[in-house]
């Protein structure tokens, strides 16, 4: 079993817009190339019948039919929340999974991992994959080999999934912060937890779509009776308008 | 980063977007793709696909080296050859083409985006048969656009992004284009902005939309009209706009032989009649205020006939309501939805300009809606007038080039009459006199020979689909086989899949390739294809060309083709090579270059004989199409002209040094009303768009379209074959019209749309895309669901009028009610693409192609009729309707071909990033 931190400085993570997310994918494979690149993501039978890698981040879709109203179509992108009450690091039984104080990030040393897939199954959001090959857990590290690279132009020190979003529904800072831009987006926007109930608290929050299917303006009055007037009518109206 | 990494930038190719990129290298090696900031497309942000683009560099389905067929056509028995014995083959059999008959060649571009210089060869080899893949993708949309506005979406023009309050997409699918649109919803989701989404479909963009009207297919033109009909009879229409920038004021002819023709003075010039002095007056005269309630000599202006025509109850909401599958009352709301945010909500530029009439503004007012569309609505065979009826909308409420609506992208806006009209005729050893593409104002510029049958084997520029701008590729293969209009020799493909999903009817057109006549001859004698990877057509080709990825080549998106312009700027960018290609391969374009000198085509050959152009790379800095102008505009002459100026041996790399991209700012009192604003007008002038201004009034009323309308009543000296006459009057209307163009013996429309994460066939040999995306079903809506007692697991068989497939289905219920659909390509056949056989995409992945034909069913009139719009050609993709019948559980989707032999080996693994 390993502990948590009783204390974060600061923490940092995601907040996901899903009245913007189109559902592209341009996340997942931003994360995937990143980490790849990074920390190694591999795919098995990457041309076969059953190919199989490791992802850090899913973007899934589902249908919503609300009760009175039209169905609907919601993006869903699904990473590590980067819990304040973690189970992935609870139940890990070589303090391989661990939640830095100094930033909340939680994080997997690969070195003390010895795959045993408990984490994976303590996760509610089933934010943790197996590589395949290396047989050792992966998980988002919000770009950790990001976000302090003093190499990186300060403007790119952000999770690649952040830099990469195209319509702008991902955003990355200190969630501790009630000032920082993600915490006024989370008060404005109504941002919420995801599966509250589980007591995980999760940092990462998500913005609710915003209520659809509500054009209700009223009609255009018509210029005149164009049955009894005509288009003569009609035009000697509309065209007396002009100055 | 380590400090090992070396940042190239250059230009993506995973989609037909043109994203700037940045490639990460690490000795030699691609180790990340990620957006470059600095880029006007794409401004930092990459999709799914670009950042995946290291997968398809590295795919296993990447052809090595130049092949030779040694079997039977389609067993895929090839053996390797050598460049020059490549070249060599295809010089010869080219070459008795040129000296004798050119059109026996057939050149056909797919996802080419180097049509400026595949034109240019083609028109230097003397051949009228030349086009790329428009007419199956969305030429309704691009013609429409130019006909009535100068201009249409995505390349053309987009949305004000930055000051729009309303947004409405009309069959905008998830690629066109991927990510500007994005980046604009987003902008507008910060600001709040409502999304109207009309669409059959409620994915992607349309899933974001505020509200989602899911139309019945094929019926957008039908309630665009509504909403005008209401929009006329509340008089919520901006009639300054019209008077002063359309043709509304003009009159019409109201009888007589020149009946429907604008009423023209002495000088043979349309006029107006001016309110200040109710006299007739020049329409560019200064000062002139043209009158839209003129009537002279008994003749009425557009505007009147306009009114007459959307004011009658047939466009009412309440009569369309049923057919679009959109309650009357929804349409009523969007209508004044439209019009509040226009009207009430108008907005204002303090920025002086000057219009074509001299006359001065203090201002720049702006109505601040705008619109997109795409394929939904133009790949039907009533999208040409779907599409004009869009833009008449948006004119109508005076949103075109206006802040907060539609901008146009330079070098549009660009009237009709400053393009070029279809060159076709050839004669032996000769070059084509001009380019093969353009738009026709008049029936004496078909593309017939003087027997009156088509020059151009798709049948382009003729009375079947006059305004056929981008050709017809996908008659391309049924005509050559047919011998209809005339039997060809050699098809010349580039990046096109017609083996597979690129085709209408993929069965029939394997068949086609494949097919003998009497003597056991081929039926279309030989065919030379050009693509990176080993798609489904490798196998039906006697010759291939093994072209390079995207990131081991030079290109140049090019101002004089389809460049990446900013509505603030024009703009051309280049690839160029950031790896060097591990295989013996070759850019298709110096390929093109050195088969051109081989020929002897005269722009390819030195005055020494020797080639002109050493490579591509060559080409781009030192070709020069006009004096002053060449392929890209920036760092001309010395590095410092812009536009215009002489060959720069130092502009790749300066482009380069830039990021790979170029821009041409569009001064500040000239980015709006371009068309009107001489301030635009000569800086593009300057620029090297035109020559000289080229102001113009927009055409509501289209005098092309009645021409040939009024050849199909009879009247004028050219007269249509007497079976097209009832399509042409119909399809021809002058003023956007609808008419229905599907077919009621079917009861479900069946649709396809391709994923924001693939583009067409290229997505699948992606390791990374292919897991997100490796299957495709077909997504039933819930009453034709319930209907058939579906449940998970189940295959539906569905019936249409030309074929049969048997496919997985999957309930979905944000869907139209009598709709089905599927994501498109990525059925694959099975041993393609470098996949597995048992691969998902090859066992349970399917195509609707096998249920689209290219043409309809025969009449008994001998005809050969088109499933195509009658006015462009493009291809009805969208018409499609079937029937749904559930056979219950199965393991494979139907048809299953036998696998295609392989022209690579089967991919295994796949290169590990480096750790």
């Amino acid at each position: 079993m390993t502990s948590l931190p009783t204390h974060v400085d600061k923490q940092l993570g995601l907040v996901i817009d899903l009245d913007t997310c189109v559902g592209c994918q341009a996340c997942v494979t931003a994360c995937k190339g990143w980490n790849d690149h990074s920390q190694g993501l591999s795919d098995q039978d990457p041309y076969g019948s059953e190919p199989m890698g490791a992802f850090l981040n899913r973007v899934h879709t589902y249908a919503v039919q609300p009760a009175d109203g039209t169905a609907q179509t919601i993006n869903f992108p699904r990473s590590c929340l980067h819990c304040s009450d973690a189970p992935c690091v609870t139940v890990c039984p070589t303090g391989a999974s661990y939640k830095r104080a100094e930033d909340g990030i939680v994080l997997v040393n690969e070195d003390a991992c010895i795959g045993c897939g408990l984490c994976a199954w303590a996760c509610p959001y089933g934010a943790r994959e197996l590589d395949p090959t290396e047989k050792v857990m992966k998980k988002c590290t919000l770009c950790v080999d990001r976000i302090y690279d003093e190499a990186l132009p300060e403007i790119d020190r952000e999770p690649a999934c952040v830099r990469t979003c195209p319509t702008g529904a991902r955003h990355f800072g200190d969630l501790s912060d009630p000032a920082s831009k993600v915490s006024q987006l989370v008060a404005q926007r109504g941002g919420y937890d995801l599966m509250p109930d589980l007591g995980t608290k999760p940092s990462n929050k998500y913005l609710p779509p915003r209520k659809k299917d509500r054009l209700e303006t009223s009609p255009l009055a018509p210029l005149l009776d164009i049955k009894a007037q005509g288009l003569a009518g009609w035009l000697d109206k509309m065209l007396g308008r002009l100055p | 980063m380590t400090d090992q990494t070396q940042i190239a930038r250059t230009t993506c190719y995973m989609c037909a977007c043109r994203c700037g990129i940045q490639v990460h290298l690490k000795s030699g090696q691609v180790t990340y793709i990620e957006g470059n900031r600095d880029h006007p497309v794409n401004k930092g942000v990459l999709c799914a696909k670009g950042a995946s683009g290291i997968m398809q560099v590295k795919a296993p389905s990447r052809l090595r080296v130049p092949l030779r067929r040694v079997g039977p056509r389609g067993s895929g028995a090839f053996e390797e050859i050598t460049w020059e014995e490549a070249l060599s083959t295809a010089a010869a059999w080219m070459k008795p083409l040129r000296e004798t008959a050119p059109e026996k060649l057939a050149f056909f571009t797919g996802r080419d985006q180097s049509q400026s210089f595949t034109g240019w060869w083609a028109q230097a080899f003397g051949t009228p048969n030349y086009a790329a893949h428009g007419g199956f993708c969305s030429v309704n949309m691009a013609a429409a656009g130019i006909y009535t506005m100068g201009g249409a979406f995505w390349e053309f023009g987009q949305p004000d992004w930055d000051r729009t309050k309303l947004f409405v997409m009309f069959g905008v699918a998830e690629d066109h284009d991927s990510n500007p649109i994005k980046i604009g919803l987003g902008k507008l989701k910060a600001r709040g902005v409502r999304v109207v989404g009309v669409n059959p479909i409620r994915t992607g963009y349309n899933a974001v939309a505020d509200d989602w009207f899911g139309i019945t297919p094929g019926t957008d033109g039908l309630l665009i009209l509504s909403l005008i009909h209401c929009l006329f009879e509340a008089g919520k229409i901006d009639l300054d706009y019209l008077a002063r920038w359309t043709n509304a004021p003009l009159l019409i002819q109201e009888d007589g032989p020149e009946k429907g023709l604008f009423v023209r003075n002495a000088e043979s010039q349309p006029f107006v009649i001016d309110r200040r002095t109710g006299m007739p007056a020049p329409w560019d005269g200064k000062g002139v205020q043209p009158d839209l309630g003129a009537v002279h000599s008994g003749n009425r202006t557009v505007f009147q006939h306009m009114a007459e025509r959307y004011l009658s109850p047939e466009h009412a909401p309440e009569a369309v309501a049923a057919r679009c599958g959109i309650p009357a009352a929804r349409i009523r709301s969007l209508a004044a939805e439209l019009a509040d945010v226009a009207f009430n909500q108008a907005i204002e530029i303090a920025c002086e300009w000057t219009d074509f009439r001299g006359d001065h503004h203090k201002t720049m007012p702006g109505r601040p809606v705008s619109f997109h569309a795409m394929r939904g609505i133009s790949a039907h065979a009533n999208g040409f007038q779907t599409a004009r009826a869009l833009h008449l909308l948006q004119i109508l409420l005076g949103t075109v080039e206006t802040p907060g609506g539609y901008r146009f992208k330079p070098p549009y806006p660009k009237p009709v009459e400053a393009h070029p009209t279809p060159h076709f005729v050839t004669a032996p050893g000769k070059p084509l006199s001009g380019p093969h593409l353009g738009y026709i104002r008049s029936p004496e510029q078909l593309a017939l020979k003087e027997d009156g049958t088509p020059a151009r084997i798709d049948k382009a520029f003729t009375w079947e689909n006059p305004f056929s701008a981008h050709g017809l590729m996908h008659m391309l293969i049924p005509n050559a086989h047919a011998g209809d209009p005339y039997r060809i020799d050699t098809l010349f493909l580039y990046m096109a899949n017609m083996a597979w999903n690129s085709s209408m009817n993929t069965a029939k057109v394997m068949e086609m390739l494949t097919d003998r006549d009497a003597s056991g001859d081929y039926i279309i004698p030989r065919i030379i294809y050009s693509d990176a990877y080993a798609s489904e057509m490798v196998a039906y080709a006697d010759l291939i060309l093994p072209d390079t990825t995207y990131l081991e080549r030079h290109d140049c998106i090019s101002l004089l083709d389809r460049p990446i312009s900013e509505p603030d700027a024009a703009g051309d960018s280049i690839r160029w090579p950031v790896i060097e290609p591990d295989r013996d391969v070759r850019g298709f374009q110096s390929v093109l270059l050195d088969l051109g000198h081989r020929l002897g085509l005269a722009p390819m050959v030195a005055p020494d004989g020797s080639p002109k152009f050493k490579d591509y790379a060559d080409y781009i800095q030192n070709h020069i199409r006009r004096p002053g102008v060449g392929p890209l505009i920036g760092y001309r002459g010395d590095g410092t002209a812009e536009g215009r100026g002489d060959a720069n041996p130092n502009q790749i790399e300066a482009y380069k040094q830039n990021g790979g991209f170029y821009q041409a700012h569009v001064p500040e009192n000239a980015r709006f009303f371009k068309p009107w604003n001489m301030d635009y007008q000569n800086w593009a002038v300057k620029t090297s768009f035109y020559e000289s201004p080229q102001p113009y009034l927009f055409n509501l009323w289209s005098e092309p379209m009645r021409r040939f309308q009024m050849a199909a009543e009879g009247l004028g000296p050219i007269q249509p074959p007497d079976h097209l006459r009832p399509q042409l009057i119909k399809a021809m209307d002058p003023l956007p019209c609808w008419y229905p163009c599907t077919d009621d013996a079917f009861p479900i429309h069946a649709l396809t749309q391709r994923p924001m994460d693939m583009y067409h066939s290229w997505g699948t040999q992606n390791a990374w895309l292919r897991q997100i995306r490796g299957q495709n079903v077909l997504y039933v809506p819930t009453k034709i669901w319930e209907a058939n007692g579906f449940k998970d697991g189940d295959y539906a068989r569905l019936t249409s009028v030309s074929g049969e497939i048997t496919v997985p289905v999957a309930h979905m219920a944000a869907l139209n009610e009598n709709t089905v659909w599927t994501w498109n390509a990525i059925g694959k056949r099975k041993g393609a693409w470098a996949l597995d056989e048992g691969a998902h995409e090859a066992k349970e992945g399917f195509l609707l192609n096998h249920l689209i034909s290219e043409l309809l069913p025969e009449k008994g009139d001998g005809q050969r009729w088109a499933n195509s719009d009658p006015v462009t050609g493009q291809a009805a993709w969208f018409d499609l309707k079937v029937r749904i019948e559930n056979v219950g559980p199965r393991t494979e989707a139907l048809p299953a071909f036998p696998p295609i032999p392989r022209a690579v080996p089967q991919g295994t693994t796949r290169a590990k990033g480096v750790k």
